[in-house]
């Protein structure tokens, strides 16, 4: 049996920042690793057919000795070390995708409205904020560090992170706890299928997730709005639920920053502020995990924070919301339990009170 | 300043005044490549708000500006500032009644009574009423000292707006925060201005003839 060519040894001991395995995780350094790099091919557009695997991300160039050491010993001597040129995910970048399941036949919103309207408190609280600030944002390379819970924690590239999985478009709606709403072609694949991959454990009743920490780039995160880093958590059940989108794209092209580049969480059922942005840390937890808006004002956003008609906010009512680019005389439509989605999720919170787990 | 030039001076105020509804309706009729964004609704509702609040402070400059000053003229000012503070907050109520509630009276009477900052919002534009109505010469002369009496109300309206504004914002107070600090030092000035008077006329009065 040959190993995976592109395999390496998950580093042993206490994780160092900036260090990370670029073991191909989808046949795990067993197999012979064509399923890792066809996945990871299909991710370009034919015009780009840079094969993934030739490609050094700065991460992996700076720990290169670690690398040569690793890739000798996985035999692939004939590994491409020199590091080719482009940012493969330079923003517009087109993905190849294949049509999802799930989606809405109701009309998407504009790129311009999903791109120029955005909560993203990391960088500035008005809605056009994040668009104006965010654009020389980088996010590449990115590594996300998977921890608790799990049989293979560890340092992981986004390259790694997305190489396995097939691209999908998947037409959503997406509701704001402030009772506006969009529809939104998100791309991207099951979170449930990237959490199988690290293995997680009996233990393993909840995902804490986590936002990148980085004030320099963030100027939202140099004001206490929110406790910095921005914190979001599924129940295990939730995580792995089909619905449940790890996106990295809209509109067929690449997530662009003030989206939540380059990964970011999608739950259509439950309100936005779910979707945790720009994703450095997986955690597996037994806990439940203490989110940034629950810690900052319990009373007003609970753990679930599942779309539901009937719960107001104490502030404002969630029966209807607005349709972002329904324009200036619309009415406002009745907002659906779940979103829409009751008949995916409800079983989820089977018995559970949902005035009081809000 | 003469007659002539307050009058021109008014005729300036009065245009610049307009220019926040001239910047909103070029954006709503999407002139020049201007536009209200995607929320055009929320986007006039906030818009209308602040400016109807930035009023109602601007107005409350005009006194304390004038004893720092002494220039009695800037009070000729006062009225029109007042009346687009009215005028603002008026257009902020009927964009809220008509296209974020469609006048639903029954969603709107809901609102007023259970989202307290609503009521709150919508108490400050009921007291602004009787103020724009007494604000002719012909009011203030019939109402003489209770003019200036009713015309106190004007200090609840804007703590009452500064609160409507402060409980609505989600979550990132600094702005309500700042409008805040902005009233409560016109007001502090008005308190420490009138303890300073009154002290100053005992000892007036107890000074030996």
């Amino acid at each position: 049996m040959t190993r995976c060519r592109y395999a390496k040894p998950l580093p042993k001991g206490p994780q160092s920042p900036g260090r990370y395995s670029s073991i191909c995780l989808q046949c795990n350094g067993a197999q012979s690793g064509l399923i890792g790099k066809f996945k990871w091919e299909a991710a370009l557009k034919s015009d780009e057919k840079v094969r993934s695997w030739e490609i050094t991300s700065e991460s992996n160039y700076l720990n290169r000795r670690q690398f040569i050491l690793d890739a000798g010993l996985a035999a692939g001597a004939g590994l491409a070390l020199a590091s080719l040129p482009g940012d493969l995910r330079a923003q517009g970048r087109e993905l190849d995708t294949v049509q999802g399941p799930y989606s809405t036949d109701e009309k998407p919103n504009s790129w311009q409205d999903v791109t120029t309207y955005n909560n993203f408190y990391e960088f500035g609280t008005g809605k056009e904020d994040p668009y104006r600030n965010a654009q020389d944002f980088v996010t590449s390379p990115w590594t996300v560090t998977v921890s608790g819970e799990c049989g293979k924690p560890g340092n992981y590239a986004y390259e790694d992170i997305v190489g396995p999985h097939t691209f999908e478009d998947r037409i959503y709606r997406h509701r704001c706890v402030e009772a506006w709403s969009m529809v939104v072609p998100w791309v991207g694949f099951p979170l449930g299928d990237l959490l199988q991959r690290f293995e997680p454990g009996s233990d393993a009743r909840f995902v804490r997730f986590k936002t990148l920490l980085d004030p320099k780039q963030m100027p939202g995160q140099r004001r206490a709005v929110l406790r910095w880093p921005y914190v979001e958590g599924l129940t295990m059940a939730e995580a792995m639920h089909p619905l449940t989108l790890m996106v990295v794209g809209v509109y067929g092209k690449e997530l662009p920053n003030q989206n939540g580049a380059p990964l970011r969480l999608v739950t259509p059922w439950k309100y936005g502020f779910k979707g945790i942005k720009s994703i450095v840390e997986i955690e597996f937890t037994k806990r439940q995990p203490a989110t940034s808006w629950e810690t900052s004002a319990p009373r007003e956003y609970g753990f679930y924070a599942n779309v539901n008609p009937e719960v107001s906010h104490p502030r404002w009512s969630q029966a209807r919301e607005r349709r972002i680019g329904s324009g200036l005389f619309a009415e406002k439509q009745p907002t659906l339990m779940f979103n829409g989605y009751e008949e995916e999720v409800a079983d989820l919170y089977a018995g559970l009170d949902l005035r009081k787990n809000f | 300043m003469s007659q002539g030039s307050i009058r021109f001076a008014k005729m300036l105020v009065f245009m610049v005044c307009l220019v926040p509804l001239g910047k909103l309706v070029l954006e709503t009729f999407g002139i020049a490549g201007m536009s209200l964004g995607a929320n055009p609704v929320e986007t006039l509702l906030h818009r209308l708000g602040i400016w109807g609040l930035n009023f109602l402070l601007i107005t409350l400059t005009v006194t304390p500006l004038r004893f720092i000053t002494g220039k009695s003229w800037l009070l000729r000012f006062r009225r029109m500032l007042g009346l687009f503070a009215f005028f603002y907050v008026s257009m902020h109520f009927m964009v809220y009644a008509g296209l974020d509630q469609r006048f639903d009276l029954q969603a709107i009477f809901e609102d007023i009574a259970e989202r307290p900052y609503i009521t709150v919002g919508f108490a400050a534009l009921v007291m602004l009423v009787p103020l724009a109505l007494t604000s002719t010469n012909g009011m203030m002369r019939r109402l003489g000292r209770r003019w200036q009496k009713l015309h106190r109300l004007v200090y609840p309206i804007a703590i009452l707006g500064v609160w409507h504004f402060y409980w609505q914002v989600k979550l990132d107070t600094l702005d309500a925060t700042l409008y805040a600090l902005a009233l409560l030092s016109l007001l502090a000035y008005r308190l420490w201005r009138k303890y300073v008077r009154t002290a100053h006329a005992r000892r007036t009065l107890q000074k030996p003839a």
